[in-house]
């Protein structure tokens, strides 16, 4: 029997998800290896269904999310997390410093019509996750690797060093150094393909943290660029503003600009 | 005579729609009494979270609303930007943004057609399972919808959330090889695009003339991507910073979304919409193309939807070839902007329809307010205006199978994008 996979969306863009329809005839073959039991943009509708391998997309935001993601792990040998929202709560986490609640009056007229939690959190915030792939969004050399180690027995590679390696590697001139750019690949996740600094402009960590950031002296740095504590502060609330590293730095900056 | 039962129907996801929705219906005594398209996507409250943050971070912020259509979101916001700096871009980053444009909608159109709608109209579950029996069609339209994700690729490095967009322009340009190679790909693909839109016009689409008021952009010279002002085909003629004189927002109890109306009334935004409003302007080859087929526009069939897709592809596909023909490295891929305070108004064709941006932004170029309206809260009113007739038309006492199938067939017909919206789609037939 082959392995059954499905793909869940929670709060999010369905952006990651492409990341399976982008593949071209890729998506035939994958469908050769595995059977999709459950995809709904795919049009696949089995959301209950016992799964070797589930992919999660989006935040936990709503209390109807929160009940469902428990059902999703119950039933899933393995939950791999997929992108920015499932595995650091997204864009969205901003709401998580401010007042929720207020912030919805502001955009829609009815709030009592739009059940939702206070915060937007990443999935291993609520249940047990098997592997967390970082990125916004990811791509799908990272969704096929990983249904190849996970169904195939090997132990996943955790990718966690830095975006300047990649640079290095592909003999980008430095963005930081030559433009004075506040480029966060210092403490960014590799994974993308370093593709703003291959562009010229600065990394925004939309990868989320790398191993050992240090997010205190790349702050510093930014100072000396001139940035005022705000800018810097939203260097790190950004696409990963939930991530433990880059939110302790963001706050520290927040809070000194209210100094 | 009609068979009246009573009948509960819950399908718990709409399958094949970008987003979360679902569709409620209450028939009594053979007439629906209740019909709504409920939207359960959480809102992500973005309009909240751009106030503060400069206007350098709003491409990248806004592309996160949608993961299908992240151009079309960075080509409404960097004309609202430029327009509160009093920026003026080159001609160069103008065809950019054009072929920019093209790529999103091949890949997303190229998407639609294959993966979403398709299965409907030949009987699947899923393009997955079409494949099996029609693999020549499938794999034609994944090979399109790559060729589109190539070309945004090649100004944003990525088609999900590409980072190539700032305001006044891009921040870099592609070397003219890589382009050169991009031109011969696009040539070589022609023929299947043109056979693409002789094929989905000989599908047996249902035939549903139906009353429906459409709304696009129109530029003078050119079928309509970024620039142009909002006409309708009830005489509207305005400016885009005219829209809310016209358009009025307001939330629903039934969707996370905002619906949207046209002096009080649903109305059309997207494909079909433009190819009515703006047939024109298609190039001569694609209206040569479309001619040998029975279908003829502008057409009051909703289904031509599903034709009007195709023709863009044809028409998209043709638009990129131009512009890749005449490429060339330009000295700066931007201009430098001066931020001032200010409000700034930004509407483009995505895929699904007119994307409208307001901004209002200070001295140094900070959002203080924001307003977004999306193609599909835009055409929310209108699907439910055609669910209801179109299930109506179709005969209540149908098997409740029937039903939900053809309900969420007219719902994918307009490609409805809930992420967008705000933002699975269940089904929950009462009877009485």
């Amino acid at each position: 029997m082959k392995p059954r996979v499905a793909v869940h969306k929670f709060s999010s863009c369905d952006g990651c998800q492409l990341a399976f329809l982008n593949l071209g005839e890729g998506l035939l073959q994958l469908n050769e290896l595995v059977d999709i039991v459950h995809f709904a943009e795919a049009g696949y509708l089995d959301e209950d269904a016992k799964v070797d391998l589930a992919f999660v997309e989006g935040s936990i935001s709503t209390p109807h999310e929160l009940e469902r993601i428990k059902r999703v792990r119950a039933n899933s040998k393995y939950l791999v997390t997929i992108g920015a929202c499932a595995t650091a709560g997204g864009l969205q986490a901003l709401r998580n410093m401010a007042d929720g609640n207020a912030w919805l009056a502001g955009v829609y007229a009815g709030p009592e019509h739009v059940p939702f939690l206070p915060t937007s959190t990443a999935v291993a915030q609520n249940v047990r996750v098997d592997l967390e792939l970082w990125g916004c969004p990811v791509n799908s050399r990272q969704v096929v690797l990983a249904v190849r180690d996970l169904l195939f027995g090997v132990a996943p590679r955790d990718e966690t060093e830095k975006v300047c390696l990649e640079c290095k590697r592909k003999g980008n001139v430095c963005v930081m150094v030559t433009k004075n750019v506040p480029c966060m690949g210092p403490v960014t996740r590799t994974g993308c393909g370093a593709l703003c600094p291959s562009f010229g402009r600065d990394c925004y960590a939309c990868f989320g943290p790398a191993e050992a950031p240090e997010t205190a002296a790349l702050a510093r740095r930014f100072e000396g660029f001139g940035l005022l504590p705000e800018a810097i502060a939203h260097r790190f609330l950004f696409i990963n503003n939930g991530a433990p590293a880059f939110h302790a730095e963001g706050v520290r900056w927040q809070e000194k600009n209210h100094e | 005579m009609s068979e009246r039962r009573d009948i509960s129907i819950n399908v718990p996801v709409l399958a094949r729609v970008e987003g979360e929705g679902a569709m409620e219906l209450e028939v009594r005594d053979g007439h629906i009494t209740d019909l709504k398209l409920r939207i359960f996507e959480p809102p992500r409250l973005f309009e909240k979270f751009l106030e503060g943050r400069s206007y350098s971070e709003v491409p990248d912020i806004v592309a996160r609303i949608c993961g299908i259509c992240p151009v079309a979101y960075q080509m409404s916001a960097a004309h609202a930007i430029e327009m509160v700096f009093g920026a003026k871009t080159t001609p160069w980053v103008r065809e950019m943004r054009r072929l920019f444009y093209c790529g999103e909608w091949i890949e997303s159109h190229a998407l639609h057609i294959h993966l979403l709608a398709l299965p409907d109209f030949l009987g699947y579950e899923s393009a997955i399972a079409m494949a099996a029996d029609h693999p020549e069609e499938v794999k034609r339209g994944l090979r399109l919808q790559e060729l589109g994700n190539s070309l945004v690729r090649l100004l944003g490095a990525r088609s999900v959330h590409p980072i190539g967009v700032r305001a006044g322009g891009f921040f870099h340009a592609p070397q003219a090889e890589q382009m050169r190679a991009k031109l011969e790909e696009c040539r070589a693909a022609l023929p299947e695009v043109e056979a693409l839109v002789r094929w989905v016009a000989a599908l047996d689409l249902p035939d549903d003339p139906q009353t429906f008021t459409s709304v696009a952009l129109r530029h003078p010279d050119e079928y309509a991507f970024n620039e142009g002002r909002i006409v309708s085909d009830d005489g509207l003629d305005i400016d885009i910073n005219e829209f809310h004189q016209h358009f009025q927002e307001s939330h629903i109890p039934h969707a996370n979304a905002l619906h949207c109306h046209l002096h009080g009334k649903p109305y059309l935004v997207g494909p079909l919409a433009r190819v009515n409003l703006n047939y024109a302007q298609l190039p001569e080859t694609v209206r040569a193309n479309l001619e040998q087929t029975p279908a003829h526009f502008p057409s009051n069939n909703m289904f031509h939807s599903a034709l009007a897709r195709a023709v863009e592809l044809h028409f998209a596909l043709l638009e990129a070839i131009r512009i890749l023909e005449g490429y060339s490295v330009p000295d700066s891929p931007y201009v430098e902007v001066t931020p001032r305070a200010g409000v700034g108004y930004g509407c483009t064709e995505a895929p699904r329809g007119i994307l409208w941006h307001r901004y209002e932004l200070d001295a140094q170029g900070r959002v203080v307010q924001a307003t977004i309206v999306p193609p599909t809260s835009q055409n929310q009113a209108r699907i439910e205006e055609d669910l209801h007739r179109s299930l109506e038309a179709m005969g209540l006492d149908k098997p409740d199978d029937e039903i939900r199938l053809r309900g969420e067939t007219v719902i994918r017909n307009y490609d409805p994008c809930i992420s967008c919206a705000t933002h699975f789609l269940k089904v929950d037939i009462k009877r009485e």
